[in-house]
């Protein structure tokens, strides 16, 4: 085991862990707003996915020109969301809101199974192709882009959340819905914009990975795995939390992979998820 | 809240409406003498699928309706119950009646191990926690060489009936009253706990973890027992379907749609109520099945489909489930002057 191999999987792990970064954002965002953990987070990436895919193979578009569409689709796909299922359960119990979100995972599998067959797809020559190698340091060009656009996306989140008025709205809205209300914020509507731009975010990095990643319709589920991780680790509501813990899960996958045995990577993240939330339950940037 | 919960004192166990009584005496003697009327094996078949499910979902009951955490694992329960008979007769040759038990135990044993840790967590992380154990149980048992990996394992055939090694093969007859035999000592084991004072503990461990603590009600010890119950009446389904249909492999019965089978039954019927997996099951079951026969065959999954839809519809709708359409006065209990 030589150090570059050691590097290379630190590298690797740190390009994964931004992507997971961004769409913990997302999720992170929408439960911060609302407390309703989205259970068809996973399959919102999917979804986005094979929007670029389709995007790319009807109309020839390159997958990174379609990112403003796919990004469009996806914020469309968050208010239909929040309009047809989340505004009836924002009152409901816990376990009916999980229900709820769970019920819309298999449904939205389920019938993108049903269209698109389980098959496995992808980009055929997309325009970011081929490799760097940076010393004796292999790094994969579309995963390089991919992972700096995710970074770039979730600083461009961060700004949004904390200078604009709207964002500032929605932190409003976060910490007390009803003293929000009180100051004409109105929270229906937050929440909507809350869903638009948690799926967006996913938007982002379903579109990027479709340069290199396969498309199936299982594709999210271990995507949504360590995204809920990621926000419990980072602190369930916190972004800046989420990049930390994307890039602390995307080092354990890689590194945990090329030094122990690389079938069970999702043992070893599983595993910092249960020392986290045991020795510090609310996560490392946790707000209470 | 319930203000069951306040008025809540011993009372005997028996003292039930005698409606109940009726209502649960007749349901019994009709199901054992249904197979009699001379039915064909599929509708044998659905009513298995129906006592098993309702069994299945009973258990998540315990865990999820009477102490409140929403397990979405509950599947790895079922897993080990059908590798533990399995597995003992095809290496030993022990018969299913005695690894079932021991099935039992196993399951018990890690849902303490799983519990402890884990039942102190709340709400969401909780259920987050159980999606990640149901997988990786999954995971493991497709790397597992000891117990055939990921092609699984091939239960031996009997050349004729046998009950020590529990098949049949010339009539489904006999697997419809073992199932049925459980079911109904499931459903006792339930309406039994459901009624005694750990039922009540439970439902006050859901209800206000921070009241019941002031009561001296140890809530994490009451959700591991919870838990423990729950994952006991889990897995000797587990065994019994590993003998009914003779082969199991991860995907199988580890898989993530057993979890989440289990958790649409109870929310459909009614969560926290004896009836309400017992309503889900025999409504789901035959719409799952029967979708299958004509809708399924293209390759897409349109009994998931269904249960997507139907599940985010009652959570709109019913978030009682169907057992709020019954009046509650026929199931209570007979009013107290």
């Amino acid at each position: 085991m030589t150090s570059e191999i050691i590097l290379q999987a630190i590298v690797t792990g740190l390009m994964m862990g931004l992507i997971y970064a961004l769409i913990a954002a997302g999720l992170s965002l929408i439960f911060g707003l609302m407390e309703i953990v989205n259970f068809a987070h996973g399959e919102h990436l999917m979804l986005s996915m094979f929007s670029s895919f389709w995007l790319w193979s009807l109309f020839g578009l390159d997958p990174i020109f379609s990112i403003p569409i796919t990004i469009l689709l996806m914020a469309f796909c968050g208010i239909i969301t929040h309009y047809f299922l989340i505004r009836y359960i924002l009152k409901a119990k816990m376990l009916i809101q999980i229900c709820a979100t769970f019920g819309l995972s298999i449904f939205i599998r389920s019938i993108a199974q049903l269209l698109w067959t389980p098959d496995f797809r992808n980009v055929d020559k997309p325009l970011l192709e081929g490799r760097l190698e940076i010393g004796s340091v292999f790094i994969g060009q579309p995963q390089l882009i991919a992972s700096l656009v995710c970074l770039v996306a979730f600083i461009g989140l961060y700004l949004f959340v904390t200078k604009t008025e709207t964002g500032l709205a929605l932190q409003a809205t976060a910490q007390d819905r009803h003293a929000a209300e009180i100051l004409g914020i109105p929270s229906n509507k937050m929440f909507a914009i809350g869903w638009a731009i948690g799926l967006g975010c996913v938007g982002v990095a379903g579109g990027m990975m479709a340069n290199y990643f396969f498309i199936f319709t299982d594709v999210g589920i271990n995507f949504a795995l360590f995204a809920f991780v990621a926000v419990a680790l980072g602190g369930f509501g916190s972004i800046i939390g989420c990049l930390y813990a994307g890039v602390i899960i995307g080092l354990v996958e890689s590194l945990g992979g090329l030094l122990i045995d690389p079938s069970f990577k999702l043992l070893y993240v599983f595993a910092i998820y249960l020392l986290v939330v045991i020795y510090r339950p609310q996560g490392l940037f946790g707000r209470y | 809240m319930d203000n069951k919960l306040i008025i809540a004192k011993s009372e005997p166990l028996w003292n039930t409406n005698n409606r109940v009584v009726f209502l649960i005496s007749s349901l019994i003697i009709l199901l054992f003498a249904l197979p009699l009327f001379g039915l064909n094996s599929f509708y044998l078949h659905l009513f298995i699928m129906i006592f098993m499910h309702a069994v299945m979902a009973q258990s998540w009951n315990v865990i999820a309706g009477f102490s409140g955490q929403i397990s979405l694992g509950h599947g790895a329960f079922f897993g080990i119950g059908a590798y533990a008979t399995s597995f003992f007769y095809i290496e030993y040759g022990i018969s299913p009646w005695i690894s079932m038990p021991f099935g039992i135990l196993v399951s018990g044993f890690f849902a303490i191990l799983i519990g402890i840790p884990m039942l102190r967590l709340s709400g969401h992380y909780f259920a987050i926690a159980t999606l990640l154990i149901g997988i990786s149980f999954q995971v493991v048992f497709q790397r597992w060489d000891l117990v055939g990996a990921a092609s699984g394992l091939w239960v031996p055939m009997t050349s004729e009936d046998s009950w020590s090694a529990l098949q049949f093969h010339s009539s489904k007859v006999s697997y419809y009253y073992i199932f049925l035999v459980f079911f109904i000592i499931t459903f006792f084991i339930v309406w039994l706990l459901s009624r005694s004072k750990l039922g009540y503990r439970l439902r006050a461990v859901r209800d206000d973890p921070q009241a019941a603590l002031s009561l001296c009600i140890n809530v994490s010890n009451y959700k591991i027992i919870a838990y423990v119950i729950s994952a006991m009446i889990m897995a000797p389904m587990g065994s019994l379907f590993a003998q009914y249909i003779l082969i199991i492999d991860p995907d199988r019965v580890f898989n993530i749609e057993i979890s989440i089978i289990v958790l649409l039954i109870t929310v459909l019927g009614g969560i926290g109520n004896v009836w309400g997996p017992i309503i889900g099951a025999s409504i789901l079951i035959p719409i799952s099945e029967y979708s299958r026969i004509y809708l399924g065959g293209t390759g897409g999954a349109v009994d998931l489909i269904l249960y997507g839809l139907i599940l985010m519809i009652i959570c709109i709708f019913r978030p009682d489930g169907l057992i709020s359409f019954v009046p509650k006065d026929i199931l209570e209990r007979k009013k107290q002057r």
